[in-house]
């Protein structure tokens, strides 16, 4: 049809890229229920295998990857990514920091594989699980575990407007402050990595009475040194300090730094 | 003003309340939400904090159980009235794309009718602090105008101190001197209250509720029971000549003894009833036809703040605290003519690890004093 052969040819090319992740982040993308349309409109998607059965062919304008590299195979396959995408974004903890099973970093994967698997020479995992920015040049890196809809639809937004996106990367406090909530650290004593975590998530756990577990990774300029002292006057003890960063973004600079302190 | 002053019980302190509102006022009061007191919508004397207390020191707050049904038996909590004069998020214009035109539309500045039910005298210093911030000088802010302009003023005076209160050190308090329209001291809890005018307007209102003269004991429990505050100030701060201690120790140690601790997390400039700091945000749709632009609260604790071409000009945790204390407490008085802050305490309870600027004032005035000395 030449309609949809004049739209494909005008607007830009959209990739959605897994590694090793959950898929959440990218099926954010799915989520956008109201604007997917707009979405669609606005860029080609053209591979997409969570939603598409396009093959991969040619270059892209916006490529969204998210999963971090734990296996020799893909950190091949995302020199080619890098290759086929005018620009590259990064969404998601996995794909900006190693995600969760950046654990492994601070363990002995072979043991692990060893445990774990009948067969364990057919296993080719890394012995570490590394963010895309350790391997190729990353455009942007959107935060979070999972990535926040509206920072994703804004980071689209501001990529087809030729603009800087919105998305602050200071405390998770700013948010609380903006949204009116009351500090649950101050008022009711319950630990909370807000002070030192990247915003984005829009506050979401300490509006409904919760810490902050540090989902978006370290804020700009984090000081977990000066909330580690507090949170110990809280009650946490070494371990339980050492915990609290070794989760989504534990491989994040600030948090394994942190979390390294309260190796006993 | 000088007048015989007035004795409301609650049932005249509810009238009042219903006065208001029949003239069209939003009440907007302290109510106990979320473990905290904060300012919010109030309808009645019921939805007001009767019998809660607080207990606050640098990172922490509490709420208490007082052993009476006072209605104003606490400080100042986690937020301003500021919230509803300059709020946190505004829109200030939209664009339209239509064909080769674009139109721009312009937020209307939106009148409201507060009336502000509770408010403390540091918090009315605050106010007029604002005020001079952005209505003064040469560009007025037309939506801090339209929601200022009627606001109607009932403060109170305060019955106790708390924790990290030191308005007598920034003589802010704890007496309600100016900027209401009525102002109450609760000298029996819950039941009786001494009622005094500040405008024509405040005049007005009291005429039409029940009420009946101040005998002359009852004046002077309310001075005893204010004299009690102004003794009971949890912080102090040698306000007399800290502008010029600051401005002379830009390069004092003590600032890097701060930063390490500092989380730069921006809460103190949150809750500070003057901070008044923002920045602009630009959205635009995924078609690009539609976009707007909308201004929030911002604070020098972030690296954007400062950000101008080719990186941030406060890189350093340890030049933001010093830009925001030094501010507050110093340059304030070379900007607007007064001390930017009011002594309510609220950037040393609400500072997750309770670094408090009394004791960073102190700490370095007390290293100047060492080595004068030595």
């Amino acid at each position: 049809m030449s309609a949809t052969h004049h739209r494909t040819s005008s607007v830009p090319r959209l990739a959605v890229w897994k590694f090793a992740s959950c898929d959440g982040c990218q099926l954010s993308l799915l989520d956008c229920e109201d604007e997917l349309l707009a979405v669609a409109q606005a860029l080609d998607i053209a591979y997409f295998p969570e939603a598409t059965r396009a093959p991969i062919r040619g270059t892209y304008d916006l490529s969204l990857v998210e999963g971090s590299i734990t296996t020799p195979h893909d950190a091949e396959r995302i020199q080619d990514v890098r290759r086929r995408s005018r620009a590259l974004i990064t969404i998601g903890a996995c794909a900006t920091s190693g995600g969760i099973q950046a654990l492994r970093n601070f363990a002995d994967v072979r043991e692990y594989a060893s445990i774990v698997y009948a067969r364990p020479d057919y296993i080719h995992a890394l012995a570490t699980s590394t963010p895309i920015s350790d391997h190729v040049k990353v455009d942007f890196e959107l935060r979070g575990c999972p990535i926040d809809k509206g920072q994703l639809i804004e980071v689209i937004s501001s990529f087809l407007a030729g603009r800087k996106p919105a998305t602050p990367s200071h405390s998770v406090c700013l948010q609380c402050k903006l949204k009116g909530n009351v500090c649950v650290m101050v008022a009711q004593g319950t630990p909370c990595l807000g002070p030192v975590t990247h915003a984005g998530c829009g506050a979401l756990c300490p509006s409904y009475d919760r810490g902050c577990y540090g989902c978006f990774g370290p804020a700009e300029t984090p000081n977990a040194p000066s909330l580690s002292a507090q949170l110990a006057a809280l009650g946490m003890d070494e371990e339980a300090l050492q915990r609290v960063y070794r989760t989504f973004n534990a491989q994040a600079e600030a948090f394994r730094e942190e979390s390294e302190r309260h190796d006993e | 003003m000088t007048e015989v002053r007035s004795i409301v019980d609650a049932a005249g302190l509810e009238a009042l309340l219903e006065a208001l509102c029949a003239q069209g006022y939003q009440l907007i009061g302290p109510t106990v939400r979320d473990e905290a007191i904060v300012y919010d919508e109030i309808a009645t004397l019921d939805d007001l904090p009767r019998g809660v207390g607080d207990e606050q020191d640098g990172g922490h707050y509490r709420l208490t159980r007082r052993n009476d049904e006072a209605l104003f038996g606490y400080v100042v909590g986690p937020q301003s009235w500021k919230k509803l004069l300059h709020p946190p998020v505004l829109r200030l214009w939209r664009a339209r794309r239509e064909g080769d035109e674009l139109r721009v539309e312009a937020e209307p500045a939106r009148a409201e009718k507060f009336a502000f039910i509770g408010a403390r005298s540091c918090e009315l210093h605050a106010i007029a602090i604002q005020d001079r911030v952005f209505l003064g000088g040469s560009y007025a802010d037309p939506h801090y105008r339209a929601r200022r302009e009627d606001v109607f003023i009932v403060a109170v005076n305060c019955g106790v101190a708390g924790g990290a209160c030191f308005c007598v050190s920034m003589d802010t308090g704890p007496k309600a001197t100016m900027g209401f329209d009525i102002a109450l001291t609760e000298i029996v809890a819950g039941s009786s209250f001494l009622v005094e005018i500040g405008t024509e307007a405040g005049r007005a209102l009291l005429d039409s509720l029940p009420r009946r003269a101040a005998s002359a004991s009852e004046t002077e429990e309310a001075e005893a029971i204010l004299a009690h505050t102004a003794e009971n100030m949890g912080r102090s701060l040698e306000a007399g000549d800290v502008r010029d201690l600051l401005a002379r120790n830009l390069e004092h140690p003590r600032w890097d003894d701060v930063a390490a601790r500092c989380l730069a997390c921006t809460n103190c400039t949150m809750v500070c009833p003057t901070c008044f700091c923002t920045s602009v945000e630009d959205a635009s749709d995924l078609a690009g036809i539609e976009s707007e632009r909308s201004r929030r609260w911002d604070s020098c604790f972030t690296l954007d703040f400062s950000y101008i071409h080719g990186g941030s000009v406060r890189q350093s945790v340890k030049s933001r605290y010093r830009q925001w204390m030094t501010h507050k407490l110093s340059t304030w008085h070379d900007q607007f003519g007064s001390s930017g802050c009011v002594g309510c305490g609220r950037c040393i309870v609400w500072c997750p690890v309770g670094i408090d600027l009394t004791e960073e004032a102190r700490a370095i005035r007390e290293s100047e004093a060492q080595k004068g000395a030595t």
